[in-house]
C-alpha cells in the first residue's frame, strides 16, 4: 500500500478509533487487495511504510464485494462501478478479502 | 473540403543507456542513499542488456517499425527471453542508438560547454556519429572541442558536484554543473534536461528523414515530455522544443512546452491540429525526449525475478501536423474527449468521459472506432512489476463500457479486445506510452485502407505533482482521409468560380431569350 495512504489510514485510526472506520479498496486484482487489507489489518507486509509492525484490526473491503455493494445506491453503483465490475475478477478478490479478514479473526 | 489538420508522419528513437540505468535511475539513484550496500545494487550489474540484446527485443523493433503488431502478437509472451532475427538498429520511423554515441549526441545538444567527453573516446564516437549519416558536419565537429580531457580531468569535474558519463562502467565523460548554488542548474539536472533534449532532438531529425519535410517549413514545436528547464528564478521558465528545434535545424520555427504528465502528448497534439486548423501555422511538430530517472524504474522487481532490467533505453518522439493534402489521416478536433475537473476519478467516470462520451456527441458507436490507443506500455515491463497489462485493462475497460451502453454483447467482449486493441510495445518512460506510440502505425493502417478511424487517448496523474489531487485525460480521433480537402480531389475555388460564371451565363441568356 501507498506509503501516503499508510499513513492517511493511521492518522484516521487516532482521530476516530477502529470501531468508526471501515477501508475500502479499489484494487484491480486480487492480490493487491489482500495486500492493503493486510496492511490496514495486520501491518504493512513490506516493512516500508508507518504500518510497518503496526496492526489497527481495521475491517477492509473491496468495493465489488457484495457486503459494500448492498450499502450502495443501486444507480450510483451503475454509474461509478459497475464498469469495473465487469473487468475486475470479483471471485478472486472476493476470495483473497476473506483470507485476510479470516486471518485478522484468528489472530 | 474538411479543413482539418492531418498526421503526416511520425519518428521513435530508442537510446539504449544501460551505464545511465545504475548512475542515473531514480530507483538506483535513491536505493544508493537508503541502502548503499543492498543486494539489489550488487546483483543489478549482472542483469543489463547489451546493445544487440536492446536491438533484438521485440517490443524494441516495434517501436521503431520493423515490427507490426500483428508481428508483435505473434510471438509468444514473454518477450524478454525471445529475441527476434532483427539486428538492424535502424527503423521505418527511427533507431536505437547505443550509449557510447548518444554520449555524442548529448554533447552536439549542449550549447554552453557542459559536457566533457575524453578524448579518444569521442574522437571514436566523433567517427561513428558521421558514419551514422543523420548529424552535419558541423554538428559532428563539435566533439572535435575534447582534446585536452582525460579520465582525470572528468574525475576532477565529478569531485566538483559534477555527473560522470560512464560506458562499460568506464567513466568516459562528464556533466559540469551550470550553477555554483542553485540547484535547478545542478549537474544533475542539466543532464536530464540535455538526455532529453538530446533524445528530442534525434526524433526530430528522423522526422524529417521519415517525412521529408524541408526543416524550414516547419512553423511551430511543441515540446511534451515531462521535464522542466529553468533557475531558481523561473524553474520550469522553458522552452525545450524551441532549444531542440535549434539543433534539429527548424530555423524558421518557434515553440513552447506543454506539460500534462502523461498526458501531455495528447494535449500537445490537441493544441497542434488546432492551431493548424485555425490556420495559425501549416506545419507543427510535437516532440518529446526521454526521461534518464525511469530508467530502470522497477529494476528490483525486474531483478528478483531473474529478468534482464528491460528499462534501458530513454525514448522519443516526433509528430509532424499538417494542413490537409487531402491524403494524409485527419485529426478530428470535433470529437474530443476530455477528463474535466467535475469528471470524477473512478475509472468508469474516466473513460466514460474520454471514450463514450465523445463518441455519443459525434453519433458514434464505440465499435465504430477501429483502433484505441490508450497507454500503450510494455507488458513485459509491467507485469512482472505487478502492475498487470496495462494496456489490456484499458480495452477491457473501453469494452465493458460497450456492454453498459448496448453497444456490443457481454460475450463479445473478448473479441471485442482484440479486433479494436493492441499489444503494447512502448517504453515505460511515462508521457511516450500514452497513445502517441500509435500515431506512426495508424497512418500506416489509414493509407493502406485496414483501418478507418481510431482513437488516441492520454491519460495523466497529476497529483504527483501535489498541487491537485486531479487526474487528467484527453483524447481524440483520428480518421483516414476522405480526400475533400483543398489539396485532394475536391471542388477547387477556381472550379467553384467556373461553375457560378457558367450558371451565370445560362442565366443571362435565359434572360435574353425571355
Amino acid at each position: 500500500m501507498d506509503l501516503e495512504n499508510q499513513k492517511r489510514v493511521k492518522e484516521f485510526y487516532d482521530q476516530y478509533g477502529a470501531d468508526q472506520i471501515v477501508v475500502l479498496v479499489g484494487a484491480a486484482e486480487g492480490e493487491a487487495g489482500g495486500l492493503a487489507a493486510e496492511t490496514v489489518a495486520l501491518g504493512d507486509p513490506t516493512f516500508a511504510g508507518c504500518l510497518a509492525g503496526v496492526s489497527l484490526k481495521l475491517p477492509c473491503y473491496h468495493i465489488c464485494e457484495p457486503e459494500i455493494k448492498e450499502e450502495i445506491d443501486e444507480g450510483v453503483y451503475d454509474e461509478q462501478i459497475s464498469m469495473m465490475e465487469m473487468v475486475l475478477d470479483v471471485d478472486d478478490i472476493c476470495e483473497e478479502m476473506n483470507a485476510i479478514r479470516e486471518q485478522v479473526a484468528e489472530a | 473540403m474538411s479543413d482539418y489538420a492531418v498526421l503526416r508522419g511520425a519518428s521513435y528513437t530508442l537510446a539504449h543507456t544501460p551505464d545511465m540505468v545504475i548512475h542515473d535511475g531514480a530507483t538506483q539513484v535513491t536505493e544508493r542513499v537508503v541502502n548503499p550496500d543492498g543486494e539489489y545494487l550488487k546483483e543489478l550489474p549482472k542483469h543489463i542488456r547489451s546493445f544487440e540484446d536492446a536491438v533484438r527485443y521485440a517490443p524494441n523493433q516495434a517501436y521503431i517499425g520493423n515490427l507490426n503488431n500483428e508481428e508483435l502478437k505473434a510471438i509468444e509472451f514473454p518477450w524478454y527471453d525471445k529475441p527476434t532475427d532483427i539486428t538492424e538498429r535502424t527503423g521505418k520511423y527511427g533507431e536505437i542508438m547505443p550509449e557510447d554515441e548518444y554520449y555524442g549526441l548529448m554533447q552536439i545538444c549542449d550549447t554552453f560547454d557542459l559536457v566533457e567527453l575524453e578524448a579518444s573516446f569521442a574522437a571514436d564516437v566523433k567517427a561513428k556519429l558521421a558514419a551514422n549519416g543523420m548529424f552535419t558536419d558541423e554538428q559532428v565537429a563539435v566533439l572535435d572541442k575534447n582534446a585536452n580531457f582525460t579520465e582525470e580531468s572528468l574525475a576532477e569535474v565529478v569531485a566538483d558536484g559534477g555527473c560522470g558519463l560512464y560506458f562499460n562502467d568506464k567513466l568516459v565523460g562528464a556533466i559540469k554543473k551550470a550553477h555554483d548554488v542553485d540547484v535547478n542548474l545542478s549537474a544533475h539536472v542539466m543532464l536530464e534536461n540535455i538526455a532529453s533534449k538530446a533524445t528530442s532532438v534525434l526524433s526530430l531529425l528522423h522526422l524529417v528523414r521519415v517525412t521529408g519535410i524541408d526543416p524550414a517549413e516547419v512553423d511551430y514545436v511543441i515540446d511534451c515530455a515531462e521535464e522542466a528547464c529553468g533557475d531558481m528564478n523561473q524553474r520550469g521558465g522553458g522552452n525545450f522544443a524551441k532549444a531542440a528545434a535549434e539543433i534539429a535545424g527548424f530555423t524558421n520555427a518557434t515553440g513552447s512546452d506543454t506539460r500534462g504528465f502523461c498526458a501531455g502528448p495528447a494535449h500537445a497534439l490537441l493544441n497542434a491540429a488546432s492551431l493548424v486548423k485555425a490556420g495559425t501555422f501549416k506545419n507543427v511538430v510535437v516532440t518529446a525526449g526521454g526521461c534518464t530517472a525511469k530508467l530502470g524504474m522497477n529494476g528490483k522487481s525486474h531483478v528478483e525475478k531473474g529478468l534482464p532490467i528491460l528499462e534501458d533505453c530513454l525514448a522519443g518522439f516526433s509528430v509532424l501536423i499538417s494542413e490537409d493534402n487531402g491524403t494524409d489521416p485527419v485529426i478530428r478536433t470535433d470529437i474530443v474527449g476530455r477528463h474535466t475537473v467535475g469528471t470524477g476519478s473512478s475509472p468508469q467516470a474516466v473513460i466514460s468521459s474520454l471514450v463514450t462520451d465523445p463518441l455519443d456527441a459525434a453519433g458514434l458507436s464505440i465499435t465504430d472506432v477501429d483502433k484505441y490507443a490508450p497507454e500503450m506500455q510494455n507488458p513485459d515491463i509491467t507485469k512482472p512489476a505487478g502492475a498487470g497489462d496495462v494496456p489490456e485493462a484499458n480495452f477491457k475497460m473501453i469494452a465493458a463500457l460497450g456492454v453498459k451502453k448496448g453497444a456490443i454483447e457481454k460475450k463479445e467482449l473478448a473479441s471485442f479486445i482484440v479486433e479494436h486493441g493492441m499489444k503494447g510495445w512502448a517504453p515505460t518512460q511515462g508521457h511516450i506510452p500514452s497513445g502517441v506510440p500509435f500515431m506512426g502505425p495508424c497512418r500506416d493502417l489509414m493509407l493502406d485502407g485496414s483501418i478507418k478511424r481510431a482513437m488516441i487517448i492520454g491519460k495523466g496523474s497529476l497529483f504527483l505533482g501535489r498541487m491537485t489531487n486531479l487526474f487528467d485525460g484527453v483524447s481524440f480521433v483520428i480518421e483516414a482521409n476522405n480526400g475533400q480537402s483543398a489539396g485532394g480531389s475536391g471542388v477547387s475555388e477556381e472550379e467553384v468560380k467556373g461553375l457560378i460564371a457558367n450558371a451565370l451565363k445560362d442565366f443571362a441568356a435565359g434572360l435574353l431569350a425571355e
